[in-house]
Order: C-alpha cells, then sequence, then structure tokens
C-alpha cells in the first residue's frame, strides 16, 4: 500500500482555516529553507487512507487478543464518549485553582479507589505508563534509602521470570541489578534469594502473580525476608487483573506499586500508548511520592499531572464495574485462563505445572522437535484464524514459549474457538508443517524480514529530489 | 451494577464442573489465607453507564471551558481539524497493542512510519522514534542519550520551562550527572556565561526555542559556541512555530525534541500528550523507545516492522538505554493526521497567522503601556510588564477568556494561537483599557 506521501498532488488541499484577520508579520528570526514536505490532499484522501490503514490492523474489537501480560480486555464505550466531552478536554492545565475542580475530584476519586484496590495509602497518577511508574517507585525507594543515610543500599533483587522494564528502570535510578533464580515451580528460589540479600539490599521487585501467571504462594516469606534484610518490597502492578477483589499487594506486604491503567483498568491501548502508571506507596514513603509537596518528594516525573483522560477512563471503569464487579473481574480473568489451559495441556505442555491463574505458559519445544513447527510458527498461522498471537519468547526462562491471557471480557464461545483452532494447528504440524512454515496468507502482507529492518535501517521516506 | 463480562453464571458452572472443581475459591488456593481479602473493597457499588455519564457531566460543570484561551506556557489550544477526532476514533487504531506481529499490524506500523518521516520533515532532522510520554520527558530522554562515562555534566538554559528542568533533575536522580544551569540575559540564554562555563567533555546543552518566555533565541551562536567545545546540542521546540522557522536540522542541532501537543490534541488537562523526538542520523541507536522501520516480506513486499529492538528493555533488560515500553502511539496518529490535514502549505499558513496575530496583540497593548518584558523576537508567545496584573486577568476570567500566565513582579506571558481572531484581541484590549481606567493607570 503505498504512503500518504506517494498520494500527494501538488496544490491540492483541505479547508480548515479562515484567512489571516490582521497584517501578515513574521518575527525577525531565521526562517527554514523549504517548507516541511507534508502531503497536499483533499479530505476524502486522507479519509480514505487512514481507512484502508485501519482495515491493516487489529484491535480487540477485531477478534480474540490473548496477548500474555498485556490484559487486552475490553474498552468500554462509555470511557470514550465521556473523556471526549468539552468539559474534560477543553482544560487548560495551568488554568486558576477554582476553575479545574471537576478535574481535580476525578484524580482525587480514582485516587481513593486505586490505594483500596491496592492496599497502599497514597498514590502519585502521574507517572504516563508502568515502566514510568516504575521509575517513580524506583526513586522512591532510592530516595527513602539516602534519606535514613543508607548509602551502601544500591542493590535491586529481581527474579529471571520478571518483565524487562523492571531491570531497566531499576537501572534508570541508579541501582545495580542483582538477578535469582526460579525455583521448580517457577516461583521465587527462597535459597536463592536469602543467599543475595545483604546490607546492600535497596529492595525487591516482584510481580506477583508472576509471568508464568504463578501466584508465589511464599509471598508473606519473601517479603518479610527482604524487609529483615532492610531493604523494600516493590509489587509490578501488571498482573494485578488475576487478583483484583481477591486480594492486595498491599496485604501481601509490599511497600511500592505501580499500576498499568490499560491493562487492568480498561483504557484502550491505541497501538502502543497512552498508558497511565499510577505509583502507589504506603503511609511511611508517601513523601517521596512525585510532586508531594514535601521537600524530600523525588520531584516531577512529566510535565503537568499525567495522562488524565487515561486516569478519568479508569474512573469510569471502576465505578461502573463497583466493589463487587471488581472481584468479578478478577474470577473470571482465572477462570478463564485456567479452562483454557486445561483444554491445551494435553496437546501442548504446560511450561510449570504449578496452580496458574490469569494467564499461563505454553512450550512449543516438543512440538518443534518433533515437527520443526516454532512459537513463532504456530503464532504466524494463528494470524491466518483471525487471531492475535500470544505473547511469544517469553519469559525468557521458557523455550519457545507462548504465554496466554484470554481476560476477563471473552466468552466460553471466544475460547472453545481457540481452543479447537489450537488443536488444530497441532494436527497440522503433525502432518503438514509447511502449511505453517508459509503462513501467514490471509494477512495484508507475508511474513516480515526482521533482520533485513534492523541490518539496513530506513526509518522513514525518503522524497525524490 | 455494570458488568463486561460475558459469561453466564451457567457457563461459568459448566466450566468449573468440567475442569472437575467445586467452586471458584479452588482456583486461588495458592494465595495464603492471611492475604485474602475478607470484607469487600471500600469503595462504592457498580452503576450504570447511563448513571456514570450524569454523574460525569456534573463534575465536568465543576469545570470552567473558556471561550477564549490567551495561556500557553506548555499547553496549547490551536484548533483540531475534524479529520483528527474521526480518524482516531476507528476502533482498530483504539483498541490495539504495541504492533508486535506485524502482519497483522501493517496498518498501524505504516501510520507509526508515516509519522516518523513527518517529524523529521518538521524539525530537518535525520531519524525520529515514535513518541514518548510528553514534552518533559522526550527533553530527559534527549539528555539521557548525549550522557555516558566520559559526559557527565548536562547544561540546561534558564529560558527552558521550569517543569522540564524539574523532569530532567528528577531522571538524574539516581546517577552521579552534574546538571548546570545557564542564566538569561535580557530574556535571551547568555552567550557569555555559556561560554565561561561550557567545557570540552561535557554531555550536551538543552535549550529552548521559543524559550518559556516565547523569545526566540540565538540559535546560530549558541550552536557555534556548544559544537567548538564538542558537546551535544539539543533543541527543544514549539512544533507549529517550525511552519516558518529555521529547523534544528539547519541549525546543527543533534537532538530536536518538544510537546507534540499543539498538533491535534486537546489540553486535557495536562495530558495525554506526546514528546517528539528526532536526531542526527549517527545517533539514531541511541534513540530510546519504539521505532519502525521499512522492509521486505516473504514475496518481496514492502512492510514495515518494529525495528532496532535491540537497543529496547525487552530484549536487552538492565543494559537497555531507556526503560519505556508504552509510549504515546494515538497520540501520535493523530499528530500525523493533523499534519497530513494541514498540509504543506497549512502547516506554514498555522504559523504565519500565529505570528501575525501576537504581533498584532503585542502592538495593541503596547499602545495601552503595556510593554515587552524583553525587547527581543518572538513568534507566538511573549512576555509583558503589566500593572494592576491580578485584576485585568480577574476582568478577563469573567468575559469568559483565559487570560496569558502569571509569573512574578507583574509579568505575564501571553500566547496568540490561530483561534484568536482579530475581534477577539480587540474585545480584550477593551477590557483592559476598562480596568486600567479604573485605576488611573
Amino acid at each position: 500500500m503505498n504512503l500518504i506521501f506517494e498520494k500527494s498532488v501538488e496544490g491540492r488541499k483541505t479547508s480548515i482555516l479562515p484567512a489571516c484577520d490582521v497584517e501578515i508579520c513574521l518575527p525577525a528570526s531565521p526562517k527554514r529553507e523549504s517548507l516541511a514536505k507534508l502531503p497536499e490532499l483533499g479530505e476524502i484522501d486522507i479519509e480514505r487512507h487512514y481507512t484502508k490503514l485501519a482495515q491493516r490492523a487489529h484491535g480487540v474489537n477485531s477478534g480474540f487478543y490473548p496477548l500474555g501480560s498485556c490484559t487486552m480486555k475490553y474498552n468500554p464505550k462509555i470511557s470514550e464518549k465521556i473523556a471526549s466531552l468539552d468539559c474534560f478536554n477543553d482544560i487548560h492545565p495551568l488554568q486558576p485553582e477554582k476553575t479545574v475542580k471537576g478535574c481535580k475530584r476525578v484524580l482525587e476519586n480514582a485516587k481513593e479507589y486505586l490505594c483500596e484496590i491496592t492496599g497502599m495509602d497514597a498514590m502519585s497518577l502521574q507517572p504516563a505508563a508502568g515502566a514510568h511508574g516504575e521509575l517513580a517507585g524506583m526513586l522512591v525507594i532510592k530516595a527513602y534509602h539516602l534519606d535514613k543515610g543508607d548509602k551502601l543500599r544500591n542493590e535491586i533483587i529481581i527474579p529471571d521470570s520478571a518483565h524487562g522494564t523492571n531491570p531497566a528502570s531499576a537501572v534508570m535510578a541508579g541501582f545495580e541489578i542483582v538477578n535469582i533464580k526460579s525455583d521448580k515451580n517457577g516461583m521465587v528460589d527462597i535459597v536463592d534469594l536469602k543467599e543475595h540479600l545483604s546490607e546492600k539490599t535497596a529492595g525487591l521487585m516482584l510481580t506477583n502473580p508472576n509471568t508464568l501467571g504463578i501466584f508465589d504462594e511464599n509471598i508473606l516469606k519473601i517479603t518479610k525476608m527482604v524487609h529483615e534484610a532492610g531493604g523494600l518490597c516493590y509489587y509490578d502492578g501488571a498482573n494485578l487483573n488475576a487478583i483484583m477483589g481477591i486480594a492486595r499487594p498491599g496485604d501481601m506486604g509490599f511497600d511500592v506499586t505501580h499500576l498499568n491503567l490499560h491493562k487492568t483498568f480498561s483504557t484502550p491501548h491505541g497501538g502502543g500508548g497512552p498508558g497511565s502508571g499510577p505509583c502507589g506507596c504506603k503511609a511511611f514513603l508517601k513523601d517521596y511520592l512525585p510532586m508531594s509537596g514535601d521537600n524530600r518528594s523525588i520531584g516531577r516525573v512529566m510535565g503537568f499531572y499525567g495522562n488524565f483522560l487515561v486516569i478519568l477512563k479508569a474512573l469510569i471503569y471502576m465505578m461502573i464495574i463497583g466493589a463487587d464487579g471488581i472481584k468479578d473481574v478478577g474470577e473470571n480473568a482465572v477462570l478463564n485462563a485456567n479452562y483454557m489451559k486445561f483444554k491445551l495441556k494435553d496437546i501442548l505442555p504446560v511450561a510449570y505445572d504449578t496452580p496458574s491463574m490469569h494467564e499461563f505458559v505454553l512450550s512449543l519445544e516438543e512440538l518443534k522437535e518433533k515437527t520443526g513447527v516454532s512459537a513463532l510458527d504456530f503464532s504466524k498461522a494463528l494470524l491466518d484464524h483471525g487471531m492475535h498471537p500470544p505473547t511469544m519468547y517469553f519469559p525468557l526462562i521458557v523455550h519457545e514459549a507462548l504465554m496466554i491471557e484470554p481476560t476477563e471480557t471473552e466468552s466460553k464461545e471466544t475460547i472453545d474457538e481457540a481452543i479447537k483452532t489450537f488443536k488444530e494447528l497441532v494436527s497440522i504440524a503433525e502432518k503438514t508443517p509447511e502449511i505453517i512454515f508459509n503462513s501467514p496468507i490471509t494477512t495484508p502482507v507475508g511474513r516480515l524480514d526482521e533482520v533485513l529492518a534492523a541490518r539496513k535501517a530506513i526509518l522513514r521516506h525518503e522524497f525524490e529530489s | 451494577m455494570g458488568t463486561f463480562i460475558p459469561n453466564t453464571d451457567k457457563q461459568r458452572t459448566e466450566i468449573l464442573e468440567e475442569m472437575g472443581k467445586s467452586s471458584i475459591n479452588e482456583l486461588f488456593s495458592n494465595i495464603p489465607g492471611e492475604c485474602l481479602i475478607k470484607d469487600g473493597y471500600m469503595i462504592p457499588k457498580g452503576i450504570s453507564e447511563m448513571e456514570v455519564l450524569d454523574h460525569m457531566k456534573k463534575v465536568g460543570k465543576e469545570n470552567k471551558v473558556y471561550e477564549k484561551v490567551l495561556r500557553g506556557a506548555g499547553a496549547y489550544k490551536h484548533f483540531i481539524p475534524s479529520t483528527v477526532t474521526s480518524i482516531s476514533a476507528k476502533e482498530e487504531f483504539l483498541t490495539a497493542y504495541t504492533p508486535y506481529q506485524g502482519e497483522i499490524s501493517q496498518g498501524i506500523l505504516q501510520s507509526i512510519f508515516e509519522y516518523q518521516t513527518m517529524i523529521c520533515e518538521i524539525t530537518g532532522m535525520d531519524v525520529s522514534n515514535a513518541s514518548v510520554y510528553d514534552g518533559a520527558t522526550a527533553a530527559a530522554e534527549a539528555v539521557n542519550m548525549c550522557v555516558d562515562n566520559k559526559h557527565r555534566t548536562i547544561l540546561v538554559s534558564d529560558g527552558v520551562d521550569k517543569r522540564i528542568l524539574e523532569t530532567i533533575k528528577t531522571y538524574n536522580l539516581g546517577k552521579d550527572t552534574n546538571i548546570k544551569q545557564i542564566p538569561m540575559k535580557d530574556g535571551q540564554t547568555d552567550l557569555v556565561s555559556l561560554e565561561k562555563t561550557i567545557r570540552d567533555g561535557d554531555a550536551c546543552l538543552l535549550i529552548q526555542h521559543p524559550n518559556y518566555y516565547g523569545v526566540l533565541e540565538d540559535v546560530d551562536e549558541i550552536e557555534k559556541i556548544v559544537h567548538q567545545s564538542n558537546v551535544k546540542l539539543i533543541m527543544s521546540c514549539y512544533p507549529i512555530s517550525l511552519g516558518i522557522l529555521k529547523t534544528p536540522g539547519e541549525y546543527g542541532a543533534d537532538i530536536a525534541v518538544g510537546e507534540g501537543q499543539p498538533m491535534g490534541l486537546s489540553m486535557a488537562y495536562g495530558g495525554p500528550y506526546l514528546g517528539f523526538m528526532a536526531a542526527k542520523k549517527s545517533m539514531f541507536r541511541k534513540l530510546p523507545g519504539r521505532i519502525v522501520g521499512q522492509t521486505l516480506d516473504n514475496k518481496g513486499e514492502t512492510g514495515y516492522v518494529l525495528t532496532l529492538q535491540a537497543r529496547e528493555q525487552h530484549i536487552r533488560r538492565e543494559k537497555a538505554g531507556s526503560n519505556i515500553c508504552s509510549n504515546q502511539a494515538h497520540c501520535a496518529l493523530r499528530v500525523a493526521i493533523y499534519l497530513a490535514t494541514l498540509g504543506k502549505e497549512g502547516f506554514k499558513d498555522v504559523a504565519v497567522q500565529c505570528s501575525s496575530k501576537a504581533s498584532y496583540f503585542h502592538k495593541e497593548l503596547a499602545k495601552e503601556g503595556i510593554l515587552l518584558a524583553y525587547d527581543k523576537p518572538f513568534f507566538n508567545e511573549f512576555t509583558t510588564i503589566c500593572e494592576k496584573r491580578d485584576e485585568i486577568l480577574e476582568r478577563l476570567d469573567e468575559s469568559n477568556i483565559l487570560g496569558g500566565l502569571p509569573l512574578e513582579e507583574d509579568k505575564i506571558i501571553w500566547c496568540v494561537t490561530e483561534m484568536i481572531s482579530k475581534n477577539d484581541m480587540d474585545h480584550v484590549i477593551s477590557i483592559i483599557k476598562e480596568v486600567r481606567d479604573e485605576f488611573d493607570i
């Protein structure tokens, strides 16, 4: 499909602005030599271009999207409607206080709900995404230890099953990373943890349930061990959907957390963002939060007050489902995932045979040995069945991993259909694997050469001179 | 109570039975009893869609929507073409995740590739990423691109928005970097002070152009000083001004960043916005976040993928240059639609109108004795010194006009966009005149 620039026709235009009603006057400062080569199009050209692009994309509304750790649940339309009202959009962030009471109420209410759901005492809504919330949380831990004069504590302990953002965020906050192993059940290896705790331990970063979908049954022991060593416990909230309404990070011994409102709280992911990653903590850390008003605050992590419209959508979601509905979310997310795992485990082995929650990880190692079909091949074949594949090759501790998270907003019929597809593909892999090697065939393009893209980086359109 | 769960009670029971479970609680047996919530949450019961709409409309009424906005200072009210709203609402764009699976995400990937090209075009730079959170974090990430083991001093002009400086400070809390501020002279970065402060081996200088006070910097001179010392130059730009002004690329900047909100995003009480980031080709491997590249499929057809992922956290973990994962993709889509709709001439026209109207307004204010705090060229924002400042802003407020941003010492930063007509400005002047007459100024 042609790029928008290739559809440009010299002199074609839209009618957006009226003529300028004052004398033209440009500043006495150097000007650009030539105009930016933006496309020249009519409105219909633009609409059709993007309609065609939309047809070449796949969202939650297009079909099943069991992308593990991403919680691709349905995004309520009422949230979009409210978030497009002028009374929330046409508000300048630097308006006088008395004129933004509505926005402030939204932020306050969202904080109250999120504190209650996580068992935290204070929350900053400023971070713009999960990784941003992690950075804020890590800096809170850093500031706390420094404030106590504990300059030695510069190590963050992270299990090998963790999301990549965890070590990256901790490093950005100036910490050293100590990686620890998972045990044979996919949980934190307590012996390994014990060996790595010391007077240098600043904290532990943990996702629970972890990226294998496994709730660590030793969690109280783990957080106690870290506390006894003088460290703090950080909860990566990416997988909160599994335990919403059932358990709270604050009650498991965690001191700091971030949430992903664009996962757990149903705000749309928009093809990669915007998200929102509130950072919450226990009372003894509240002064260190971004913009806490105290001089021990880590300060500002972005320009204004966070991704306000995203926070608004998350609040709308929480208000609609309410206390009981939030529990239903956790229960149904876990029910759907367990059902799918139960139906698939006989044809594709589950990486760890431990009870799992909202997601689970299959290993296609055996299938690959037997038929040559890898997790990548299998995923590409799923594309021909109108389904977004699971997360591939993650967590890193599982070979040929497919990480599946159906979420609570999928029906039994959808999940049954997906199970049928998985079974069909395993059977095709065993009989005629070349069909799978050649997939996808129904998508706008065939398999893309990622190596070529990286080797010969073409990162923008080059205009003919 | 509202719900978005489709399974019926009957289906839930069927599923549990099939798995041989007697109750849903069996699925949570790994959670220690002490961790389980006993009495439910202390939050209200759920309500219906209709009720939440009513409620939120009431909450929205507690906000004041001004008819005219003469305030900028980091967030701007520009006209948003209807194509932006219509196209960005398409569900396939709105409800998709990051385009990891290229074959079914060509629409999103191509739109980002087009966005990257447009950002390169308006900034005059070689490469762009797919956006970061906002203008402040874009500046912080750009600084991070310049810092390494040998280059640890960061210079920031005092003409840079304090919010950006504070964000950079936060991003550097855990590092042993050194942030030095370069003072202002007559509203511009003080070149003498810059020359005295800068050292070979410093990481970078960040300037804002036009700066926070609206003044256009002498970037040609700044560039000379900075590059003579082998230091990187980062320019934070107001994107609309690039319709007419010399670009960061033409000035020879190493990295261009800025707040993308003026290009098709509402003010939305501060977010979501987006930070744009573009760099010289030599620095492209240091750019943080998602980048889309062109490639071929197995039939030799052109296609697009997320590329250079070896820079990123999900591959490099603790060795990644940045932790960024989610960006502001949907906001970047809006920017691309905005720029495509305005087109080559339209983008320039917005800049010309902003600049011309700001110039008109400044002259009219000057006739009333309200003069520039700094007598230097400006684009569409300028700072005045204004007696009875608070009274004037209050009176404008009563007429549903959000006046400029008050600063210390009776200063106001005014901002004029294409959405302010000559009549609007004449009306504002008449109100100001009334106030000043009342106080006999």
